[in-house]
């Protein structure tokens, strides 16, 4: 899967300007805990979030997140998508809920990781 | 033996801002061509220890030496300490209030995820003069 069938799936509107489509995406992660993205995030993911401030992006920097995906209409500040920008980090933005946004890419065959303590 | 040392001074009045001093040794990591596998390691360890430096210690000083064969780094606090560093280590203990929540951090993550990110890890703590964390990454394990 590509960041372009994120979009189409997600019905996403894009908010990063400069955006590789056809980058690719392996796992997901969704959750509002930043700690719980940094302790479980795979290589080439996305994050599903509906956390609205910086610290979404420093930890998307730290974990090598390739795209965000802001979930139930959430919309981040100038200042987030200038970051974004220089971080080379892609902002995606939903209407879907977290647990439909979860639910459409899981259908789709995308998987966040083994459970847990595995 | 030489290294390549580093100094971050963290400000603890500005939630915005923390994650500045891990993101600048990210950076310097990559371009000292270290493997990915130590430099995620490294990144998720200091991330953590400078957000909680941040949350509960309103800030510190961050050390990081770069050796041929590890990197260490030292994160030094002048905070409240830590009571019982045995209870901290438990995933899902914090004593982060709801307004750190809503942040996204205080799940009770941040010890534990410092410590498997790390080759050893070291707390020194002292209430009411402050908390160091010490954390080896090796570069050939």
């Amino acid at each position: 899967m590509v960041v372009a069938d994120i979009i189409k799936l997600l019905d996403a509107k894009v908010i990063s300007q400069d955006i590789d489509m056809n980058h690719p995406v392996k796992t997901v992660c969704g959750s509002d805990m930043m700690s719980d993205v940094l302790a479980f995030v795979k290589q080439d993911a996305v994050l599903l979030t509906g956390l609205n401030n910086l610290q979404v992006l420093r930890t998307a920097e730290m974990m090598d997140i390739v795209c965000i995906v802001f979930v139930r209409g959430k919309t981040p500040s100038p200042e987030m998508i200038e970051m974004a920008d220089e971080l080379n980090i892609y902002l995606l933005g939903t209407q879907y809920t977290m647990f439909d946004t979860c639910g459409i890419l899981y259908e789709a065959g995308l998987r966040g990781g083994r459970k847990v303590n595995e | 033996m030489n290294s390549i040392h580093y100094h971050y001074i963290v400000d603890g009045e500005d939630f915005a801002r923390a994650g500045e001093a891990s993101s600048s040794l990210k950076s310097k990591l990559k371009q000292l061509g270290l493997s990915p596998d130590v430099i995620r390691r490294c990144s998720i360890a200091i991330y953590e220890g400078e957000i909680n430096m941040v949350i509960h210690a309103n800030g510190g000083d961050i050390d990081v030496d770069i050796f041929p064969e590890k990197i260490v780094m030292v994160l030094k606090d002048t905070g409240p300490g830590i009571p019982d560093i045995d209870l901290a280590m438990q995933a899902g203990w914090s004593t982060a209030k709801e307004d750190i929540h809503d942040l996204g951090f205080g799940a009770g993550m941040g010890l534990p995820n410092m410590k498997k990110s790390s080759d050893e890890m070291n707390i020194e703590t002292e209430i009411g003069v402050g908390t160091t964390v010490t954390m080896v990454i090796n570069v050939t394990s």
